[in-house]
């Protein structure tokens, strides 16, 4: 499967390479922002003084509710930036195997200009699209229940990904205005809701929290499209 | 060079076992994303915490 194997070598090695340099920016820029906001998740999980409300037993309770207390957890410092570095580029990877597997179904050499295009495509349907209704979120800012959010986040990205597809391939009328709608769709039906309820979290942080995070963003998906494109270019090379 | 890539090429990069492959390697990719993003598993999620967030994954 020599065609298989192009894809996931230069998937792999474009991953590395976007993987560690988009580990620095977010060294910089989103990791400070989550410690911060852990500062103000930390105080509201504590329990609270037996003179501020109802019995101590009841803190207990809330604490076993979250998911992230009793199981394991990298220690903060290096192991814990060691694996963010490697969920990084493995998502990288990921991502990067679905642009490289697209230039081999399209069959014909990709510029770094085009390569360009597709990554700033991902962006659309992975970062602007679901960001829309559920904006990049820090620790302890109320949210919804996990899989509601995860499903609406992936059926957005979903529809917009073939929304985009039908407007850039179909040069029919009725393509623009399937197009069109199925990229309106998700958020016409709307993201799940966050229960109202009082944050710790300043909104200046979490705003500058959102305006980093797709910054980052756009540095990865341009970066990947073209390092994917010029990786292929060069291995798929009979 | 230029000239190599017109007409061609397209018909022979693009047979239908092409078209396998490259759907194999993007679901192998989605599957690595879906992991690394999307899985219940506490451990996971603590690992991959704050890429998550960096990455506007839903989170907790």
């Amino acid at each position: 499967m020599p065609i298989f194997r192009s894809i996931v070598f230069s998937a792999a090695l474009a991953g590395l390479i976007v993987g560690a340099i988009i580990s620095v920016a977010q060294f910089f820029g989103t990791v400070p922002l989550i410690q911060k906001s852990e500062v103000y998740e930390r105080k509201a999980e504590a329990p609270k003084p037996p003179a501020a409300h109802e019995h101590a037993g009841a803190a207990h309770d809330h604490d076993a509710g979250h998911s992230h207390d009793s199981a394991w957890e990298p220690e903060d410092g290096f192991q814990r930036n060691a694996f963010t570095v490697g969920a990084n580029i493995l998502t990288a990877i990921g991502f990067a195997l679905l642009l490289t597997g697209i230039y081999a179904i399209r069959g014909r050499p990709v510029t770094w200009r085009e390569g360009l295009l597709w990554g700033l495509g991902g962006f659309v349907v992975f970062t602007a699209a679901p960001g829309l209704g559920l904006p990049p979120e820090l620790p302890g800012m109320p949210v919804a229940e996990l899989a509601a959010r995860q499903t609406w986040w992936i059926a957005t990205a979903a529809a917009t990904a073939i929304g985009l597809c039908l407007l850039a391939f179909r040069p029919a009328a009725w393509a623009a205005v399937l197009g069109l709608g199925l990229i309106a769709l998700p958020h016409l039906v709307g993201a799940p809701l966050a229960p109202e309820s009082h944050s710790e979290v300043p909104a200046a942080l979490s705003h500058h929290f959102i305006a980093v995070v797709t910054l980052t963003s756009l540095l990865f998906w341009a970066l990947l499209g073209v390092s994917t494109s010029i990786a292929y270019g060069r291995i798929s090379r009979p | 060079m230029q000239q190599s890539q017109t007409a061609h090429l397209p018909a022979v990069a693009t047979g239908s076992s092409a078209v396998v492959q490259a759907v194999m390697a993007m679901a192998l990719g989605l599957f690595i994303v879906g992991a690394v993003g999307f899985s219940h598993i506490s451990a996971v999620h603590n690992a991959a915490h704050d890429v998550r967030h960096a990455n506007a994954f839903p989170c907790h």
